[in-house]
This record gives structure tokens, sequence and C-alpha cells, in this order.
């Protein structure tokens, strides 16, 4: 039955990825159903018309033979099954889409920040990430919240999808059946970014998450500044916007920067030094280089004095030709 | 009876698509009712969100309806109800045929519409005055700022107004938080609740949605008048009044609805 | 209740009362630009809303390809990724304001209605042409709007990104905004036609399916358009005078406004789809020459998706974040409005057992519609079903479904319904053969378009996206070549269509051997409709039409076929 692509176990079919959380089972039983519900009503209605079409043509001489006009018991019948059988579908969906939206008592919270265009995964600890990293032997809840427009958080492994609104939080919970690497989509239309703001959930095996979480926690007593800067700008948006190797994006590239002269918007020019990018993160608005639009976040509150230093000490270590840049 | 007769009619006012003047007038009283339905849902609309904020931010209808004036909301919903009569009555002259009654009456109540426009006039100028605007241009100072607040640093976000107790701060700037007060504890000494400026984004959609229906309203009896004064109306033919006071009445009604929900809220 | 005698004695027929291209009809009654720009005559609007809708349709199937094609790689392959994101909104919004929703009910409704009535005209002459001027100050707004730097929102407008991005927002809303009112004044003047203009004997029992379609799809554009036209104001009053009621920063609420969105924009969908139905079920009954099985389950069901129409909406937005009490309601709700649409295609299906099938061309496209409106049909459920609908919500699956049934649907149908009234419409046979090459190739390439995307939307391909992961790859390209192929069929369409205007056979009164009114009068019709009375039979007595070989086309007995 490879078309209906129907699977046992997890491996992935024609029709789904392979089902990785706990909660994907029971979401992939109700999709098969319908497919094989959606399979017999459609071959019996194509497979009905084409007898007719074929068995009833029109031939020469001949009209159209008698038959009723209606049928009260067939038509109550035709359309009381299919009311059972959809009312039914009903209740399966809801019934498993009630355990979806019910994260258990004990599940591990992280929240979620999606701006344009990225995450942002905020741990209990108060580490800051751009990859979802997740104990695999326990319920994960996230709580989400955007800083500009609506997005989605879509992993399509665990089944599960959340909208995340500015001005208020949602929640999506999940239990991974294993540890591995699994996709996450952005699934709100948000912009010129939108088809690039993806990200992942690390699932690691039991006992690993907390290591994990302790070494990431502890970049900036553990690397030098350049180095951390170099992670800060991976795991905190930078490196959505800013390229570190001169290729252009929506914003300029690191490449060369501090110390560079540059154009700005409304005609004045200036050096990009220490203070300029600093105020370049705090206050994004405020001078911006022309060719660019302002479409920058604020990281104030969200970047502490010590990771901006380590930041800069990054973005110096990237040389290059002056005014390589767009 | 037929539909196709191809020979006059003697009535120039039967459309020749219409097999008599009974069904070309049902036709448009039907059709003018379902005009005012599809106006109902226009306003639904705004009637829905009203309903929406109440539900979730009570506060802020009970704080903000204090700006709005009782007396002049009354006066005027007073001067819509006697205009409605007026209307009423010059339908009623427009069947009788009393052209002089009718073209009196019609003129009444444009007048009176204008009396409406009027008010709202003031009491909108009032609005400006005072910074009751809606969304972003909400600056209305609610009472004088406690000493002991020391403002934060310049906020880029453009919808702060600099140093305003009563307006709120941009949305989350971190996973941590939501709308930030933008001064703490503010609030709580001066009862002053967060978006305030959300009631009057309602009332000015609402009335001023209505105003621009008032004005069409007018425009409209205008056009009416005008025919009237020619004499164009009479037992025989009087559908665009009757029609034009089915469009009026519900502008009136619908200035009824608003009144209560949004002047007299307890 | 005896059928009015016609004044012409039985038997004798006349070239005029056929075809009527040699001699006085509606388009040469009166001659020049200006008397077709201020005609009142419902045929001439019926024809200027034709040619506009369908350059509409090209538009948005131009902005089609061109997104299919930027598809064919994962990354760049033509164009810029927020000339993309203009692309998807332009193809949305065009397609489905400018094109599909007036579709129908204006370019045939406004045709056939009243003729179906043996009447002269609809109910307001006057307000019909204006309609028709709305609608293309709405497509000059929304022209404006392309042309002073488009719209990237995607067509659905959401807050806060549509309040806040820079491209040409408010000229669209606007647009759409005078759109709706040029829908609301069609859906005003057909139901008013409706209800006091039948002929004496047509009860609302006898009236054709197609009128039932018409007049369901009526009431939904009076009642629901206006809440579309609030929520497109308070868009640009945020735009322009910053009100807040949308904007979380101001306190406003982001999901309100999917709330007003949706609740005219799902009803909106069966504007699209019922009067296509109402032309499945004149096709059928023709082209099976049979009477129609179950009209009153057929009519019922009508005005019940019209009903429940309003009451689902929420569909769209199972994971925005509305109450699950509300998701329980809306899921409940929509799985019951499945059921009379369902009903429909059993009815169809039942029509031609024991019919007498002809595979003329209109009845291609209806048979097409079968095939594709069940499968659009049946892919609803999954979005139905809350479970199901949080994996599959904004991927392409809903791409697919959505096409399935408004394309594989709404313009199987009107494809359907042209084809079947375009000799009335213009007194001229198009080429059968291409008919039917045109109507297999569109066939064919929908599926390969479409099929693929309900996959990719299954394995977690997202939609509105401009990169995609390669791993999706080969279900963009084959839907990309399927696309080539749609435009391909629709191509041939337009170039035979235009060929018969010139070259094509002359249409008798009745080719194809319908029941209803408009097929007593010559093709095409005089100014007035209907030079001799119209005998108002029932709409599906077809049997009473023979094929009349002299004549060229179906004449009426005399004997009604059950006699």
């Amino acid at each position: 039955m490879g078309f209906l692509g129907i699977q046992g176990g997890g491996g992935g079919g024609f029709w789904l990825p392979r089902a990785a959380s706990t909660g994907a089972g029971p979401v992939d039983a109700l999709f098969y159903f319908i497919l094989a519900i959606s399979v017999v009503f459609f071959a019996l209605i194509v497979g009905l018309m084409i007898l007719f079409v074929v068995r009833y043509r029109r031939r020469a001489g001949q009209g159209p033979l008698a038959s009723p006009a209606h049928n009260t018991p067939l038509e109550i019948t035709w359309s009381v099954i299919p009311l059972a059988i959809v009312i039914g579908i009903f209740a399966w969906g809801f019934k498993v889409f009630m355990d979806l939206a019910t994260a258990p008592a004990n599940a591990y919270e992280v929240q979620v920040t999606a701006q344009k265009w990225s995450w942002l995964y905020t741990y209990p600890n108060g580490h800051v990430d751009d990859v979802l990293h997740v104990p695999g032997d326990r319920p994960v809840k996230l709580v989400m919240t955007s800083e500009d427009v609506i997005h989605s958080y879509f992993v399509p492994a665990f089944r599960v999808k959340r909208d995340v609104v500015p001005g208020r939080y949602s929640t999506l919970w999940f239990e991974a059946l294993e540890p591995g690497e699994y996709q996450v989509y952005c699934t709100e239309y948000c912009g010129t970014g939108h088809s690039d703001m993806l990200s992942k959930v690390v699932v690691h095996p039991p006992g690993e998450f907390e290591k994990w979480l302790e070494d990431a926690s502890n970049l900036l007593n553990t690397l030098p500044p350049a180095e951390a800067g170099e992670r800060l700008y991976r795991s905190r948006g930078c490196i959505q916007c800013h390229s570190m190797d001169g290729a252009a994006g929506i914003g300029p590239t690191f490449r060369g920067l501090v110390g560079s002269q540059r154009p700005m918007r409304g005609g004045a020019t200036l050096v990009a030094d220490e203070n300029y990018i600093r105020e370049s993160i705090l206050e994004p608005q405020a001078r911006i280089v022309a060719g660019f639009e302002p479409v920058m976040p604020t990281y104030k509150g969200r970047l502490k004095d010590e990771e901006i230093t380590a930041l800069i000490a990054f973005m110096k270590s990237l040389k290059g030709e002056k005014g390589e840049d767009q | 009876m037929s539909q196709t007769t191809p020979h006059a009619h003697h009535d120039p006012h039967l459309a020749h698509h219409f097999p008599d003047a009974g069904t070309q007038f049902e036709a448009g009283k039907l059709g003018m009712w379902i005009f005012l339905a599809t106006e109902i849902l226009l306003f639904g609309g705004l009637f829905c969100a009203y309903a929406v904020y109440r539900a979730n931010h009570p506060e802020i209808f009970i704080y903000a309806h204090q700006f709005l004036d009782k007396v002049l909301g009354g006066i005027n919903t007073a001067v819509l109800i006697v205009s409605s009569l007026t209307m009423a009555w010059a339908v009623r002259a427009a069947q009788l045929g009393h052209q002089r009654a009718l073209v009196r009456l019609l003129t009444a109540t444009i007048a009176l519409g204008f009396v409406f426009l009027g008010i709202k006039y003031v009491e909108y100028e009032h609005k400006w005055k005072e910074g009751l605007l809606p969304g972003k241009r909400f600056t209305h100072q609610a009472a004088p700022p406690p000493a002991a607040a020391a403002p934060a640093a310049p906020d880029p976000a453009p919808v702060a107004a600099a140093g305003d107790s009563s307006v709120i701060a941009p949305a989350a700037r971190g996973p941590a938080g939501l709308a930030s007060p933008a001064v703490p504890g503010q609030e709580e000494t001066h009862k002053v609740p967060r978006n305030v400026q959300i009631f009057f984004g309602i009332y000015f959609s609402m009335t001023g949605l209505h105003a621009i229906h008032v004005i069409a309203g007018m425009i409209t009896l205008m056009w009416i008048l005008r025919r009237a004064a020619r004499g164009e109306f009479g037992p025989r033919y009087f559908t665009p009044v009757d029609l034009a006071g089915l469009y009026w009445h519900l502008v009136d009604l619908i200035w009824i609805y608003l009144f209560p929900l949004l002047y007299l809220i307890h | 209740m005896t059928a009015q005698h016609a004044t012409q004695p039985a038997g004798v027929t006349s070239a005029s009362t056929e075809n009527a291209l040699g001699g006085e009809n509606y388009l040469n009654h009166g001659r020049g630009l200006w008397s077709w720009l201020t005609t009142l005559d419902h045929k001439r609007i019926g024809i200027m809303y034709l040619v506009s809708i369908l350059t509409a349709f090209l538009l948005g199937g131009v902005f089609a390809l061109l997104l299919r094609t930027e598809l064919l790689t994962p990354q760049q392959t033509i164009m810029k990724p927020d000339t993309y994101n203009q692309m998807f909104t332009l193809h949305g919004a065009v397609m489905i304001f400018l094109f599909i929703i007036p579709g129908i009910p204006a370019a045939l409704g406004n045709f056939v209605l009243p003729l179906m009535l043996g009447a002269k005209d609809v109910a307001f002459p006057r307000l019909n042409l204006a309609s028709y001027y709305l609608w293309v100050t709405g497509a000059l707004f929304a022209l404006v709007s392309i042309i002073t730097g488009a719209v990237d929102t995607g067509w659905t407008f959401y807050t806060p990104y549509s309040t806040t991005t820079s491209t040409s927002v408010i000229s669209m809303v606007f647009g759409a905004f005078i759109l709706g009112f040029s829908s609301i004044f069609t859906g005003l003047n057909f139901v008013v036609t409706i209800h006091k203009m039948r002929p004496p004997g047509m009860t609302w029992f006898r009236m054709p399916l197609f009128l039932w379609g018409l007049y369901g799809t009526a009431i939904i554009q009076i009642l629901a358009t206006p809440v579309l036209g609030i929520t497109l104001l308070l868009i640009i009053a945020e735009r322009v005078l910053g009100v807040g009621i949308f904007d979380p920063a101001l306190g406003g609420d982001p999901v309100l406004f999917q709330h007003f969105f949706w609740f005219y924009s799902h009803p909106a969908v069966y504007i699209m789809i019922l009067p296509a139905m109402g032309v499945i079920s004149e096709l059928m009954a023709t082209f099976s020459r049979k009477r129609i099985f179950g009209y009153a389950a057929i009519a019922g069901s009508s005005i019940a998706i019209a009903v429940i129409s309003f009451l689902v909406w929420g569909h769209h937005m199972f994971v925005s974040g509305q109450s699950n009490l509300a998701g329980m309601i809306f899921s409940f709700l929509t799985f019951l409005v499945a059921i009379p649409s369902a009903i429909k295609v059993f009815n169809w299906t039942a029509t031609m057992y024991k019919g007498s099938v002809w595979l003329a061309t209109p009845m291609l496209y209806a048979l097409s519609f079968l095939f594709l409106f069940g499968i659009g049909g049946l892919t609803g459920l999954f979005l139905g079903a809350l479970a199901t609908d949080v994996h599959l919500h904004d991927t392409y699956f809903v791409v697919a479904h959505f096409h399935y049934v408004m394309f594989g649907g709404t313009v199987m149908g009107f494809l359907g319904g042209l084809h079947y009234w375009w000799p009335k419409m213009f007194g001229r046979m198009y080429s059968e053969r291409w008919g039917r090459v045109a109507a297999l190739l569109i066939f064919v390439g929908f599926n390969v378009t479409f099929f693929a995307q309900f996959v990719m939307g299954s394995q977690g391909m997202p939609r509105r996206y401009y990169n995609y992961l390669p791993e999706f790859t080969p279900y963009h390209v084959i839907s990309t070549v399927g696309s080539y192929l749609l435009g391909f069929g629709f191509l041939i369409v337009l170039v035979y269509l235009i060929h018969s205007l010139v070259k094509g056979q002359p249409a008798p009164a009745n080719p194809w051997g319908g029941a209803t009114l408009e097929w007593q009068t010559p093709s095409p019709p005089p100014h007035d409709n209907f030079s001799r009375e119209p005998v108002v039979d029932d709409p599906y007595d077809v049997e009473r039409w023979r094929w009349d070989e002299a004549l060229g086309g179906y004449r009426r007995q005399e004997q009604p076929a059950s006699a």
C-alpha cells in the first residue's frame, strides 16, 4: 500500500515524516483513518462516475432510461452515514487535540522568543541560545512570545504547531521519542526572511542535557572574548542578517566593519567604532548605514555588557578591506 | 400577467423591465432593506470590537467614558430622534401629496442633521485639545506624575511620549515580559488604567463611521429635497422619499445604540 | 396549471428564432463604445464583466507562473525574496478579489439570470452598471498598489505585519473595500430579482438550480462582505491614524483581526463555490438528458451551506491562540457543513444513472469538477479535524486543498458554464475538438501541479516560503511543470474561443437541449431578451427537447415527455 503510505512503527512514509514524539502517533493514526475513508469515498464516487459515463453514454436513437428523480430512503442513507462518519472524525480529532494542547505538569519549560527572523530560547537558568536543546526523557513545554509580528512554531516530526503572537504568551509541549535533531520552521508569514527563519530541536540522551546546559551557560568564562563573541553572534540571531564573510544581507556585513568609515542614511559619514557598534546594538534605529532598512530589533535588556564586549571583540577579528559592504 | 408585454405603459415612472408599478415599488423596498442589513453588519464589526474589549478590559471603559459629555450626547440623541420624526412625517406628506409640507419637513430633517454634526464637532474639538485621541496620538495627561519616579533611559520606540504617565510602553522587548508599565507603581496610585487609548480608538471609529453615514444621508436628503421642490413626488410616486427615510431611520437607530454604549457606562 | 401557448404555430421555426447573428440582437443594438459603457442591458454588463475578470485571471495566472518558476530551485531562481512575497500576495489578492468572487455571478449570472426568469433585466439595472464600475475602480486601486511597490502581506493581511510593513497596503486594501461594494450590490440585485421577478408558474421549487446557487451566494455576499468592509477600513485606520485596535504595542489584539477577517473570508469561499455548484446542476441534467436527481435536496443544501458557512470561520485559527472550546465548536460545525456538499455530489452522480451521457466540452468540465472537488472536499476533512490540522495548518497541504476546491471546483464550474452559455452569448459554436483537448490538458495539468503539494505539505513543507530545504525539490519541480501544462491548456482555450467569435459556426437557439428558459430565445438574444414569450416549463423536463436535424439544434416538443 505504498501510495497510501501507511507505515507501522515510526518510519517516515509517503505522506508523513517519521513520528518522533509521543504525541505524533495518535495524530498519524487519525490521519491515516481519514485517508482511508477519503480513498473509499473517492473511489466510490469516481468509480460510479466512470461506470455511468461508459454504461449510459449517448447512443444514436436511444434516449435516457426511466428512473426516479429522487429516492428518499437512499438520500437519507447517504446523508446519515457520512454524517456519522464525520462526527466520529470530529470526536477523535478533538480528543487527540486536547492531549496535544495539555502539557503535563512535570514538563521542562523553555521560553521562546520569536522575532524577524530568528528564534531565541531562554533556559531556566537564564542562558540564551538559538538552538532548542531539550532533555530526551521528559516532556518539554515551550512558552512563547513574539517581539514584533505573528510567527508560528512548527516541528513536523513532533506534529506540533502554535502561533507565536506579540503581546501575549502561547504554549506547546512535546515529549521526544528518541535523541536526534529535528527541523523547526516558522509557519506564519512574517516578511522577507520568513523562509529562512529555521531552527532545530536537539534532543539529548538521558543525562546529557544538563551537561550541555552547564557548558553552554559558561561561554564567557571558558572562551576567549572573540570566540565567545562568535558563539553569541550565532546564537543571538545576529547571523540571520549580518554575514561575517562580506556577503550581502539584510544588515551590513561584519567583515571589516569595525573602524571603517560608513555613509549613513541622512547623508552624514561616521566611523563605525566601538561606541557606534554598542549604540547599534542597544538603539538600532538611531543611526543607520545608507542602503539598509531600519528593521533591526533592539537588544537592550537582552545582552549583558560583557556579552556586548565579546561581540565587539569578535567583530574586530573579522578583518577585511575597508568599504567592502553591500 | 405578462412579463414581456411590448406596449408602452402610461406611468412615466415605471421601468420597462418591471411588469407593474407595484412590483417595482416592492422591489425597491426590498432592495433598501437588504442594503440596511449590510449597514448593520458593517457597524456590527465595530460593535463586536467594542464588546470584546469591554469584556476584557472593563476598567478602560469605565475610566475613559467620563471624558465624554453626556449632556451633549443626550442632546444629539434627541436631535436625531426628532429628525426621524420629521422624516417619517415627510414621507407621509409625500404620500398625501402635500408638497409644501414635504419640502419643509425635509429641510427640517437636514437642518437637524447639521445640528447633530455641529455638536459632534464641538465634542471632537474638545477631545483633540485634551489629547484624548486613539492609539499613538493619545497624549492626555491624567495627573502629575509622582516626583519620586526617575524617567527611564530614552526608549527608541516611537510610541511613548516623553514623561507621559498615561502612555503605555511598547510591547515585549525580551522573552520575559509583555508590555510593561511606563512608570512602575503609577497605576496603583492614580488608578489610570493602561491602554486608555483603546477606548478612543473605538469611540472615534464608531462615531466617525456614524458621522460619515449621517453626512451621506444628508446629501441624499438634499437631493431628494431638490426633487421634491420640483414637484416630482406625490401619491402615485414617493418611493425615493420612502427609501431615503428608511436609511435615515437606520442612521438614527445606530446612534441610539452608540449613545448608551459609549456615554452611559457605569 | 397550463403552459402558456407560444404565439407561433408549432413546428414552424425560422432562422431568426434560432440564430440572430444576421439580424437584431443585443450585441448590435446600439453601436459604439459609448453605448456599451453606458448600457443598462444586463447581457452587455455580463459581457463586460466577463472580459474584465478574465483579464484579471490572466494577470493572476501570470503571477502564479512566475512564482512557480521561482520555486523550481530551493534558493533564488529568478527573483529576490521581497519580490516573491509580493508575487504570492498579488496572485492571491487578484485571483480572489478580482476574479473568483465576482466570477460566476458577475460574468455568467448577470447574463443568464434574467433570461432564466423570462425577465427583461435584473431588478436594478443602474445598480448593476454601478457594480461593474465599482469593480473597475477597485481594480484600478489594486493596479495602483501593484505599481507603487505592491503588497507583501499575503492576501490575508494579518496584523501587525500588515499594519507595519512599508509596502502599498492602503491602496490594495481600499481597492478590496470597493470591490466589496461591487459584490454587495450584485448580491442585492440578485436577491431582489429572484424574489420579485419570477414569472407566473415559477414557484421557488420550479426554479432552476443555478438560480438557487446564485441566491445562496447572494445571501452570503450581502451579509458577510460588510464585515470585510469594516475590517479593511480598520486596517487603513490603523496605518493612517494609528488607531491601535490590532496593535499589541498599543493595547490592541492581533488575533481579533483574524476573527474579523475570517468571519467574511470563510463565507467568501462559499460565494465562490455555490454558483459553480449551480452550474454543475444545470450541466449534469442537460448532458445526461435527464431530470436532475434530488432537486429539493440540492436546493435545500445550497441554503444550508449558506447558513452554516457563517459559523465555521474559526477553523482557520485552530493554532492561533483561540480557546480550545472555540476550536471544538468550530471543528464540529465545519464537519456539518461538509454534508450538504457531499449530498450534492451524490445527487449529481445519481443524475447520470440511466441517463444518456453526452461528453461535450461543458460536460467534461462538469466531470472534472466531480473528480477535483471530490478530492478538495475530502482533504477538507483532514483540516477540519483539530489534531491533524495542527500539523497541516500553514503547510502546502492547505494550499493544495484550497486550489482543489477553488480551482478544481469553481474554475471548472466557470469553464463549464462558459462553454455551455457561450453559444447563447455570442451566437457561435467553438471547436468541440479543441474544447476537449484543452479540458483534458487542464485536468491533467491541474493534478500534476497540485497533487504533489498535498504530499509535500503533510511532509512539513510550509507555505509562503521563498527558500526551501532541498528535500522538497522534487515536489516543487513536479508542481511547476504541471503549472506550465495548465497555463498552456488555458492558452488553447483562449485561442479557440476567440477564434469562434470570428469563424465559429452559427449556433442554434438550443444547441445542448437544456430546458431552462434562456434556450427559448435566439442566440444571441435580442435586446429585450424574448421576442415571443417563453413557455414556463419544469426546468428539468429535459426530455421535452428533441434534436432536430434540420434546425441543427434542439426543439421543444409541445407534449411533455411524461404525458
